[in-house]
């Protein structure tokens, strides 16, 4: 390994100017000019990936590091982060496939002749799942090779604010040095402390997409795992979410509790204001679990055969050995601190994605404020990062779209009086006939109510809202208004058009819901 | 005559006017949040947009009140000749001298607002707008001067809307809304093949909605397909029942026509299930189905007749082809199928009916999807090509023989290429002709008061307030001379002009970057410039074309093709990259193109769109990492997922 690190620094041993790097007191670290890189990753997601193809791109030599360290489970994954392996992508796939199964029972309604009721085998969607994920993590691995991007399986950490020290799966050391280093470790689910066999018999979505067997009887406590449990639902599992307070934290509350509302009465089963105090593995390998009612102080057992939590995700810097660094985190979500450049206390290490305090956990942000970053580093730009108006949506079984500011928020900044929510419920055109029920499809959106009475947020509840919300977040971003958004003509017959026929505001107290065509 | 000077804003004492209207207006909106409302004294644009709507109910109130009213100029000699015509015919007119009152530029320009005309005398007889000098003359020579000047308000109805189709049926209901009397005259003439249906137009009754859903029908079977690799088990063959699919759909239809009858009884508007025709100037005459005839007069009518499918004029076609009229309720399934026709029509019908596993052929004349772009559209028929639909390319049928009666029976067609003197022959079950439509304008009696129409197209010249030559009569829909023949825009367009008619705004449809989407088996959504448009436009050198292929996620563990939806926009490079074309070819195209119509309605760049974060993983996020531009000449098919 030590002749290795030798020969990538030969490699690294171009000759170019640049001014002294601050070096008091590092010990054993390379010099500026004479480091292994120009650019060491730290991390190799989303947000660390695309910083290391765009340097590379710029023409500069890059290296990752990503190390996956196994789940409590011991479930672990390949090149490219939670979103491909543990998050956005296996989580959309196993969507769809519940998706799926509400068309099969539409179909009949549609005259197609499927015996119902049709079952689901988990084996087979989970092996085309990881499968594709597998794939994916090849394709990475490529495209780093195709960019010349050095890339080592080693869990790092740092020996000074140049050098950072990976340990490979045998053991061996590797020491790499270079004049930039980018923190882009993520983050990974948190598992509940105080609670007995929590860690010994849960799972987290770690480990969901990867199991090989059903779930089964599966329980979420949880505030934030509607996703899983909607489309573990979608498939016929018997679910169950305990919340202890609000779901959706962050969102707009009125959506979430629809969202709850839809997945409620399609067969999820929730158990609010409750808290789990236990979790034992039954003589028969069942697991049962105690909770508490918040409210009575009752307490009550349930028997399942997985445990999911899901009650928030803590980031990925304890091993990193920041304080070596001199890298500053919060005390309380020990996330790393960073300005609008992404830079953190020490001005050569820049941190991006699911690591940083106060970002929004999303892929295409940490790709976006990775690349325009590396464009600052070396492309000669100076164009920052704009965290406003980020879309998003949650594939919940009957999605929900939003972007900008949610109701609360508005009413927050702006005030009740100048705020104006333009609303309407609406039934999709495919609903009709298969008989579906369309409560809960619904569009808001949320503006100034001074004219041209700017567009603030939108919120989409409905299928397909991620199609829908992402030109909309465009037409914001131009800085849309009411007006402007009414002057679209519609596209007929689809669920989006109802974003451009909303014409009654919440203050008029008509009734919202759309009758007719 | 005297054009209007550019706009002035200057400070006019049209806020002063007494005017119980606005007055309430004024006293209404005390209650609207601080700031909102303009003192008199402060200068804003608060202050003058107020004083104008002052002033504008102010000269619609003189409107509404004279039995003539002549916006004039003491100087024009137009102006004069009108007044000396009303004087020769003994009327007494209400001359307003905008040439001799302190807000004259400000009426003009408002007036310019209300009836689209810039130059005086402009009049105004019985509240109808009659136009300039020259309009009024003709009127006089016409007859429909005296007309308009004898029948005062005797009409029967402020306004009678001939079609009760989306753009009817909206702008009836509107003009309702505003507390008008409001007829709806909708007859549905059978198709030759005797299919008819109730209330709604084409969009609910033999268009979008049936199509939609029988799109959704084909889906649905892919979907089964899908279904297997996502884990769900059954091995059965599934077959497609085309009874119960079309039964379930004319069952939502009904409830539809029911929900407009319904909607129509509530807002007070009187619908006739009749058949209209002018019969003089103002007035109609209405047929029954049992042929009885009733008469209704009108201060002011609306043409939304639409459209019918167009046939071939050959031997055979009206016996034995159907057209989209009779194909949604067919009582059975049509089998193997021609389709007659490259507009988007004939590629839906055939996309959903090879989606139900039949064998169909589409004959081609000469190009696909006429007006759409060429690329895009070449897309589309290849991927329906690769999924089971047969293409005839340059072929038209001339004639049409029955073999077998059935249900369905059996047809035998020749057709004849284009460009040779070939000829072949093919057998299929049904034949669908879907080679366009032709407007329901030359049997309304439109001659009989002098309406104008396009002599080839039968479509109805209108100017920018859907006005046609004869000034109290109106059109919208599909029947327009180079308007796009879309529901939504048939809708706002009714509904604006109801809204202008009857004086609750000025504003006018925008007919500009109205997106649409193409329901074949793989969707096609666009907004603004085709390709080709664009080039002609605006020069092939002054333009920027990015795009690239993409692959859904939802198609990875389904096993369906990579490299076939593709993605494209198309640029300005003098306007800040503006995009003024937007093209997508994939699933829920119509979801995704929405959003970026109303983007590119506030100005959409491609930098807008690099700064814009995607939602992932959606394909509407593709458009915000676009990098490959078509000059560059870069291979865009995708190797993974990046």
């Amino acid at each position: 390994m030590a002749a290795m690190a030798v020969a990538l620094r030969g490699l690294g041993g171009r000759f170019r100017w640049r001014t002294q790097a601050v070096a008091g007191g590092v010990r054993g670290a390379a010099r500026a000019g004479q480091r292994d890189y120009d650019l060491l990753v730290v991390g190799g997601g989303s947000g660390g990936l695309a910083c290391a193809k765009e340097a590379a791109q710029l023409g500069r030599k890059v290296a990752v590091v990503d190390y996956v360290e196994p789940s409590p489970q011991g479930t672990r994954w390949g090149l490219g982060g939670t979103c491909v392996n543990v998050g956005c992508i296996p989580k959309k796939l196993m969507h769809q496939a519940a998706l799926l199964g509400g068309l099969i029972q539409d179909a009949p309604n549609y005259g197609w002749e499927v015996a119902q009721p049709v079952p689901h085998d988990w084996r087979k969607m989970a092996e085309a799942v990881q499968n594709h994920v597998k794939s994916l993590n090849w394709g990475h691995r490529v495209q780093l090779q195709d960019r010349k991007v050095k890339y080592f399986n080693i869990k790092a950490s740092f020996v000074d604010e140049h050098t950072v020290c990976g340990v490979a799966k045998g053991g061996k050391e590797i020491l790499l040095s270079a004049d930039h280093i980018i923190i882009a470790t993520g983050g990974r689910p948190r598992y509940p402390t105080h609670i007995e066999g929590a860690l010994e018999y849960g799972i987290t979505s770690d480990d969901i997409f990867w199991l090989k067997e059903s779930p089964g009887k599966t329980w979420h406590p949880t505030d934030v795992a509607l996703e899983c449990a909607g489309f573990l639902t979608g498939i016929g599992l018997d679910t169950t979410i305990m919340m202890r307070s609000i779901p959706l934290r962050g969102f707009d509350q009125q959506m979430s509790s629809m969202v709850i509302e839809h997945m409620a009465s399609h067969g999820t089963r929730f158990l609010r204001g409750c808290a789990p105090s236990r979790v034992r593995r039954l003589p028969d390998g069942q697991l049962q679990v105690t909770w508490e009612d918040c409210t009575t102080g009752k307490e009550d057992t349930g028997t399942f055969d997985t445990v999911l939590w899901a009650i928030g995700r803590v980031p990925d810097t304890r091993s990193l050995n920041l304080e070596k660094a001199g890298v500053d985190t919060s005390p309380d979500t020990q996330k790393i601190l960073v300005d609008s450049r992404e830079a953190t206390s020490v001005p050569h290490i820049y941190a991006v994605g699911d690591v940083v305090e106060g970002r929004p956990e999303l892929t295409p942000t940490a790709i976006m404020a990775g690349r325009l970053l590396v464009q600052r580093l070396f492309g000669g730009s100076s164009d920052l990062m704009d965290y406003d108006n980020v879309p998003t949506t949650v594939f919940t079984p009957l999605e929900y779209g939003c972007v900008g500011l949610s109701e609360e928020e508005a009413v927050a900044h702006h005030g009740q009086e100048h705020v104006e929510v333009y609303h309407a419920h609406y039934k999709p055109l495919e609903f009709t006939v298969a008989g579906r029920d369309a409560s809960q499809c619904y569009v808001k959106m949320v503006c100034l109510r001074e004219p041209p009475q700017l567009v603030l947020g939108l919120h989409f509840l409905g299928p397909n809202a991620g199609e829908v919300t992402q030109g909309f977040a465009l037409g914001i971003k131009c800085g849309a208004s009411y007006a402007q958004v009414m002057r679209t003509v519609g596209i007929h017959p689809t669920c989006s058009e109802e974003v451009v026929k909303l014409r009654i505001s919440k203050r008029s107290g008509l009734d919202p819901t759309v009758t007719g065509c | 005559m005297e054009r209007s000077p550019p706009q002035s804003p200057g400070p006019g004492k049209a806020g002063d006017a007494p005017n119980r209207r606005s007055g309430h207006v004024r006293g209404a909106r005390v209650l609207s949040p601080p700031g909102r409302r303009a003192r008199l004294s402060s200068p804003g644009p608060s202050r003058s947009s107020e004083a104008r709507e002052e002033l504008r109910s102010r000269l619609l109130g003189l409107i509404e009140r004279s039995r003539v009213v002549i916006f004039s100029k003491s100087y024009c000699p137009h102006s004069t000749r009108v007044k000396e015509l009303f004087s020769s015919l003994g009327v007494e007119c209400n001359v307003l001298e905008l040439d001799q009152v302190d807000d004259g530029a400000r009426v003009q320009e408002v007036l310019s607002e209300i009836t689209n005309q810039k130059t005086v005398p402009n009049i105004f007889v019985n509240k109808v707008h009659v136009g300039g000098c020259d309009q009024t003359f003709q009127a006089y020579q016409s007859g429909l001067l005296q007309k308009l000047l004898q029948e005062d308000s005797a009409y029967d109805y402020d306004l009678i809307i001939i079609g009760g189709g989306s753009g009817g049926l909206s702008c009836a209901k509107e003009a309702a809304i505003l507390g008008k009397k409001v007829m709806v005259l909708d007859f549905v003439v059978p198709s030759p093949q005797g299919t008819s249906w109730g209330l709604g137009g084409t969009c609910v009754n033999v268009g979008c909605i049936p199509k939609k859903l029988m799109h959704q029908a084909a889906l649905l079977g892919q979907a089964l397909c899908d279904s297997r690799k996502f884990g769900w088990e059954y091995n059965q063959q599934v077959r497609h029942n085309w009874e119960t699919m079309t039964k379930a759909i004319q069952n939502h239809i009904s409830s539809l026509n029911w929900g407009y009858r319904l909607s129509l009884r509530e807002k007070a508007v009187a619908y006739v299930n009749s058949y209209g025709e002018f019969v003089e100037h103002h007035k109609i005459k209405a047929t029954n189905k049992k042929g009885q005839e009733t008469y209704y007069t009108a201060a002011q009518f609306v043409i939304a007749t639409g459209e019918r499918p167009r046939y071939l004029g050959i031997q055979g076609d009206k016996e034995y082809c159907i057209t989209s009229d009779d194909l949604f309720s067919l009582p059975y399934c049509p089998g193997k199928t021609l389709v007659v026709g490259a507009s988007y029509v004939a590629l839906e019908c055939a996309g959903f009916l090879a989606g139900f596993g039949l064998d169909v052929t589409v004959m081609v004349r000469s190009i696909l999807l006429r007006g759409f772009d060429q690329e895009m559209a070449e897309k589309v028929g290849s991927y329906m090509e690769q999924h089971g639909v047969k293409f005839l390319r340059k072929f038209i049928p001339v004639m049409v023989q029955q073999l077998e009666k059935g249900s369905p029976g059996k047809l035998k067609v020749l057709a004849k290429s284009t460009e040779g003197t070939e000829t072949i022959e093919g057998v299929y079950n049904t034949v669908l002709l879907a080679i366009g439509r032709d407007s329901c304008t030359r049997k309304i009696g439109l001659e009989k008061i002098g309406v104008k129409i396009n002599e080839k197209s039968g479509k109805i010249p209108v100017n920018d307030v859907e006005q046609t030559n004869v000034p109290y009569v109106y059109a919208v829909g599909d029947i327009l001379e180079d308007k796009p023949e879309l529901t939504p825009v048939a809708i706002q367009s009714g509904k604006l002009l109801a809204q202008r008619l009857f004086g609750a705004s000025l504003e006018k449809c925008d007919y500009i970057n109205v997106p649409t989407t193409v329901f074949t088996p793989l969707e096609y959504g666009c907004c603004g410039l085709s390709e080709e448009k664009a080039i002609e436009v605006y020069k092939k050198e002054n333009l920027e074309i990015y795009h690239t292929l993409f692959w859904p996620l939802e198609w990875t563990v389904a096993g369906r093709e990579n490299n076939t939806c593709y993605a494209k926009i198309i640029c300005n490079k003098f306007d800040h990259d503006r995009v003024i074309g937007f093209h997508i070819l994939g699933p829920n195209a119509g979801e995704v193109t929405q959003g970026f119509a109303a983007a590119m309605k506030c100005g959409l760049t491609k930098q807008l769109l690099d700064d814009t974060i995607g939602i992932h993983p959606t394909c509407g996020e593709v458009f915000t990492t676009l990098e490959i531009t078509k000059s560059s000449g870069l291979d865009i098919t995708q190797k993974g997922c990046g």
